[in-house]
C-alpha cells in the first residue's frame, strides 16, 4: 500500500515534503502504528513518538487522513474506505498548530502549559485523615469521563480556537482536567479555580465547535465538561 | 573531551511510578533533585497497568491484615522474597495507598464511601486458611492510568525539575567503582550531558521487549539494567521472568487479572473450565504462574483454540453488561480494538505473555544497590551512590513469581522508601564522588561507538533476531539443552552487536540513535536472562524446566546472583529474618 509521510529534518532539511513509502502490509487490517514501524525498519530515520501500543499513553497522536487520532488504536480500515486494500494512501502529519521539531513529532510545550495552568492536582485545605478520604459512588461517579484523559493532544490541536490564541485559550484536553478537578468532592479550591478562568480568553474563547468531541480516541466529550465551567462561572457570576 | 555537566543533589532515571514517587519525596524535602525521562513521564509503562495495587486497607474486610497479604507474597515468591522486604511492604503499604487517595487518585468507591477492593490472583484471608480475600485496590480497570497521572500531577505541583524526553545512557563511575551520576542525551537537540548528583536513583523499569510477545510499551528495554551490567554491577534473579496470563493471542496486550477477580474464567475449545483440574481450590485465581503454565498444558495437549489451536479463551459474558462496562470499561475497549471481540458477547482469545522482570539489581528496602566483593560470590557491599527502586530493583518482593497488584504496590512504597532515605542522608551529609575525565570519556565511550559506526547490520533486524531467541528457548517451558542453544546464540548476536550500524547520526530527534542504544541494554538483559536460567537447575516459581521439574530447597533456596564480569552464576542467601512476625517456613506451594 502507499503511505505519504510528512518529513522534515531541522539539520539537513529547508522545508517539510512528503515522502512516499510502498508499505508490504500483507493485506492485513494492521494498526497505523504497525505500518510507522514497518516503514522505520526500511528508513529508520523516520521520526515518531510511540510507547504502549495500545492507547493509554498518549505518545502518537498524529493527523492521519486529515483527521486526528492515536496511530496505536487506529486501524487501516477505519482510516477512510480503501486505505486497507491500497487504493487510496494513507497520509500522515503531526499534529497541526504546534510546531515541528521533526517529522511526526511536534513540540508539545505549550499545550503542557496550558495544562499546567489549571493546577492540576488536587487542593485541599483541611488536615488528611488517617485513612483515604470518603467518596460516595456518585460523587466519584462525577470523575468518570474526566480522569481517562491521557493528554495525548488529539483534542486542542484540532480546535479552531486553540490554533487561534495556543497562548490564551487554555484548550479542550486542559479545561477537561480543570472541571475533573472542579468536579471531585475531594477538592476544596473550587473558588480558586473558578477566578483563574473568568476572563475572556481562558474557557470562553470555547465556541463550541467540538472537534475535540469528534476527536478524542478515548471517547471523552471535553465540550461538556466546558458547559459545566460555564454553568458553575455563570451561577458563581449571581 | 568536555562536556557540559549539571549538578543536582539527587537524580531520578526513569519517570514511572516508582521514579515520581521517589522525586516527590525529595522535590518536598527541597533537596535538588532532577527526573531524566527517556518519555513525557505520563507516557510510562506505569500507565498500562490496569487491576490495581493490593494492600489490606481493611475495606472490602474490616478484619484484614497485611500479615495476611505478607503471607499470600511470601507463598507466591515460591519462598526465594526476602521477608524483611515483604514485611516492609505490606506493613507499609496501607500507609502509602492512603497517601495516594489525599493525593487526589480516584479510586473507585464502595457504598461507605472506602477504597474499592477486588480479589486477585494468590489472595488469601488468615494465612491461606479463610478463603479467598479481595485485597486489589481499584481505580476501575485504569489503576495504573491514574495513580501514574496523580503522581505527575503532584510532581508538578511540587516542583520537581522534569528531564522529560531525556535519554540516560551510561552509568559514570569513579576509579573506586562509586556512582558519581549518568550520561544522558537531550532527545530533542542531541545534546550529550553529564549529571552529576550525590544519589542516583534507577527507576527504568522491566525490559519485556527482550521477547518477541510481552505486554509491554515499547520503550520497557532495561535500560537500567544494561548501564548496571555494562557497570560490572551484578543481577539477581534475573532468569525469573512472569508471564501473565492473559494477553490478547497475537498482540501482546493485556487484560487485566481483575477480569478473573470479578468472576471470568477460562476455558479451553471444549468450553471446558480447565484451571479446576489444576488448581481446585483457588481456580482462576491460582498464581499467574500456576495459571500460565496450565493454559500452556491445555495448548500442547491439543485443546487450545483457533486455527492453530495455540491459546484459549477467558469468558466473561456471564458477568453481564452492567458489571463489565463499569468494573473493567478498559478491557472491553482494548478486546474490541485488538481481538475483534466484544467480551459482553463472546470469550477473548488469550495465551500466555511476556510482562513483568522479578529480577533485577540487588537492593535492599531502602533502594541501596547491592554487589558483592567477589562478583559472584564473597560478601555483600553498598554501591556508594547507586540506588533502585520498582521493577529494575530486586529488592526482593516478588521472588520467584509476583503476585498481581503487588507491583504497583511495590512502587510506591519503595519509591517512597528511597527518597525518605535519600532525604536523610542528605541532610546528614553525603558524599558527591568526582570522576575523572577518562571516567567520563569511558561512559561515553558507547554513544561513540555507535556514532561513529560505519556499516554493518541495522538495529531492527538484530532486534528481531534477539526476541525471537529469548521466545523460542526462554519461554514457560525451559529445557537444558534448548537453553544452552540459546545463550551461544546471544554470544553469537553479542558480536554482531558491537558492529551493528546507526546510519542516521543526525542530532534532532533521532530516534535511530535511541533505539540502537536500546538494543545494547536488551543484549545485556536477555544474555544475563539466558545465562542464569540455565545456571538455576530446579524449578520454582516463573522458572519452569523440564529437565529438572521439582523445586530444590537443598540446593536453590537462594537468590541467584549473575556476575557480568566472569558471566557466572554465584548463590545469595533469601531473608527469612522479619522483624515483626515469625519467618513463614517453606512448605509445599498448592493453590
Amino acid at each position: 500500500m502507499k503511505v505519504s509521510i510528512y518529513r522534515y529534518n531541522p539539520d539537513t532539511d529547508r522545508e517539510p515534503t512528503m515522502k512516499e513509502y510502498d508499505v508490504d502490509t500483507q493485506g492485513k487490517d494492521l494498526m497505523v502504528l504497525d505500518v510507522l514501524n514497518l516503514v522505520k525498519e526500511m528508513d529508520p530515520s523516520l521520526g515518531f513518538r510511540r510507547s504502549c501500543r495500545e492507547g493509554v499513553c498518549g505518545s502518537d497522536g498524529m493527523n492521519i487522513n486529515g483527521k486526528n487520532g492515536l496511530a496505536c488504536i487506529t486501524s487501516l480500515s477505519s482510516v477512510a474506505p480503501g486505505v486497507k486494500e491500497g487504493k487510496k494512501a494513507l497520509v500522515l502529519r503531526p499534529l497541526p498548530g504546534l510546531p515541528v521539531v521533526r517529522d511526526l513529532v511536534v513540540d508539545m510545550t505549550m499545550f503542557y502549559n496550558q495544562y499546567e495552568k489549571v493546577q492540576p492536582y488536587l487542593q485541599n485545605s483541611t488536615p488528611a485523615p488517617a485513612i483515604e478520604r470518603l467518596q460516595s459512588p456518585e460523587e466519584r461517579a462525577k470523575l468518570d469521563g474526566l480522569y481517562e484523559c491521557i493528554l495525548c493532544a488529539c483534542c486542542s490541536t484540532s480546535c479552531p480556537s486553540f490554533w487561534w490564541n495556543p497562548d490564551k485559550f487554555l484548550g479542550p484536553a486542559a479545561l477537561l482536567q480543570g472541571y475533573r478537578f472542579l468536579a471531585d468532592s475531594r477538592d476544596t479550591a473550587t473558588e480558586e479555580r473558578l477566578a483563574r478562568l473568568d476572563d475572556p480568553f481562558s474557557l470562553f474563547r470555547c465556541h463550541g465547535i467540538m472537534n475535540c468531541v469528534s476527536v478524542c480516541p478515548k471517547g471523552l466529550n471535553p465540550t461538556r465538561a466546558i458547559g459545566h465551567i460555564r454553568s458553575m462561572l455563570l451561577e458563581r457570576g449571581i | 573531551m568536555s562536556i557540559r555537566t549539571i549538578t543536582f543533589d539527587a537524580i531520578v532515571v526513569g519517570g514511572g511510578g516508582a521514579g515520581m514517587r521517589a522525586s516527590l519525596q525529595m522535590a518536598q524535602s527541597g533537596f535538588k533533585t532532577a527526573l531524566i525521562s527517556k518519555v513525557f513521564p505520563t507516557r510510562s509503562h506505569t500507565v498500562s497497568a490496569q487491576g490495581g495495587i493490593t494492600c489490606a486497607i481493611a475495606s472490602a474486610d474490616p478484619n484484614d491484615d497485611w500479615r495476611w497479604h505478607m503471607y499470600d507474597t511470601v507463598k507466591g515468591s515460591d519462598y526465594i522474597g526476602d521477608q524483611d522486604a515483604i514485611e516492609y511492604m505490606c506493613s507499609v503499604g496501607p500507609e502509602a495507598v492512603f497517601e495516594l487517595d489525599h493525593m487526589g487518585l480516584p479510586f473507585s468507591r464502595t457504598e461507605e464511601g472506602r477504597i474499592y477492593q477486588r480479589p486477585f490472583g494468590g489472595q488469601s484471608k488468615n494465612f491461606g486458611e479463610g478463603g479467598q480475600a479481595a485485597r486489589t485496590c481499584a481505580a476501575a480497570d485504569r489503576t495504573g492510568h491514574a495513580l501514574l497521572h496523580t503522581l505527575y500531577q503532584q510532581n508538578l505541583k511540587n516542583g520537581t525539575q522534569v528531564y522529560s524526553e531525556w535519554y540516560a545512557a551510561e552509568l559514570v563511575k569513579d576509579g573506586q567503582g562509586n556512582v558519581c551520576g549518568v550520561i544522558a542525551i537531550c532527545i530533542e537537540t542531541g545534546e550529550t550531558v553529564f549529571f552529576k548528583a550525590k544519589a542516583t536513583v534507577f527507576a527504568t523499569g522491566g525490559s519485556g521487549r527482550i521477547y518477541a510477545s510481552t505486554t509491554n510499551a515499547l520503550i520497557n528495554t532495561g535500560d537500567g539494567v544494561g548501564m548496571a551490567l555494562r557497570a560490572g554491577l551484578p543481577v539477581q534473579d534475573i532468569e525469573m521472568w512472569q508471564f501473565h496470563p492473559t494477553g490478547i493471542a497475537g498482540a501482546g496486550v493485556l487484560v487485566t487479572e481483575g477480569c478473573r477477580g470479578e468472576g471470568g474464567y477460562l476455558i479451553n475449545k471444549d468450553g471446558e473450565r480447565f484451571m479446576e483440574r489444576y488448581a481446585p481450590n483457588a481456580k482462576d485465581l491460582a498464581s499467574r504462574d500456576v495459571v500460565a503454565r496450565s493454559m500452556m498444558m491445555e495448548i500442547l495437549d491439543g485443546r487450545g483454540a483457533g486455527p492453530d489451536g495455540d491459546h484459549v479463551f477467558l469468558k466473561l459474558d456471564h458477568l453481564g453488561e452492567e458489571v463489565l462496562h463499569s468494573r473493567l470499561p478498559g478491557i472491553c475497549e482494548l478486546a474490541i480494538t485488538f481481538a475483534h471481540t466484544d467480551p459482553v458477547k463472546e470469550p477473548i482469545p488469550v495465551v500466555p505473555t511476556c510482562h513483568y522482570m522479578m529480577g533485577g539489581i540487588p537492593t535492599n528496602v531502602h533502594g541501596q544497590a547491592i554487589k558483592l566483593s567477589a562478583g559472584h560470590e564473597g560478601q555483600e557491599q553498598f554501591v556508594n551512590g547507586l540506588f533502585a527502586v520498582g521493577e529494575v530493583a530486586c529488592v526482593s518482593v516478588h521472588g520467584a513469581n509476583r503476585l498481581g497488584g503487588n507491583s504497583l504496590l511495590d512502587l510506591v512504597v519503595f519509591g517512597r522508601a528511597a527518597g525518605l532515605f535519600i532525604e536523610d542522608a542528605l541532610r546528614q551529609g553525603m558524599t558527591q564522588y568526582e570522576p575523572s575525565n577518562d571516567d567520563i570519556d569511558q561512559a561515553l565511550s558507547r554513544v561513540r561507538r555507535w556514532d561513529d559506526s560505519q556499516g554493518g547490520e541495522s538495529v531492527a533486524s538484530l532486534r528481531k533476531e534477539l526476541q525471537s531467541t529469548m521466545q523460542n528457548h526462554f519461554g514457560v517451558f525451559r529445557k537444558g539443552d534448548l537453553m544452552h542453544e540459546g545463550v551461544s546464540k546471544l554470544a553469537d548476536l553479542r558480536e554482531r552487536v558491537a558492529k551493528a550500524h546507526l546510519e542516521d547520526k543526525s542530532q534532532s530527534f533521532n530516534t535511530a540513535r535511541v533505539e540502537a542504544l536500546e538494543l545494547d541494554n536488551l543484549l545485556e538483559v536477555a544474555e544475563a536472562t539466558a545465562i542464569a536460567a540455565e545456571g538455576r537447575k530446579e524449578s520454582r516459581g516463573a522458572h519452569a524446566r523440564y529437565d529438572f521439574p521439582d523445586r530444590d530447597d537443598e540446593n536453590w533456596l537462594c537468590h541467584s546472583i549473575y556476575d557480568p564480569l566472569t558471566k557466572q552464576l554465584g548463590k545469595r542467601a533469601v531473608n527469612f529474618e522479619p522483624k515483626t512476625v515469625d519467618t513463614f517456613q517453606p512448605k509445599a506451594r498448592t493453590y
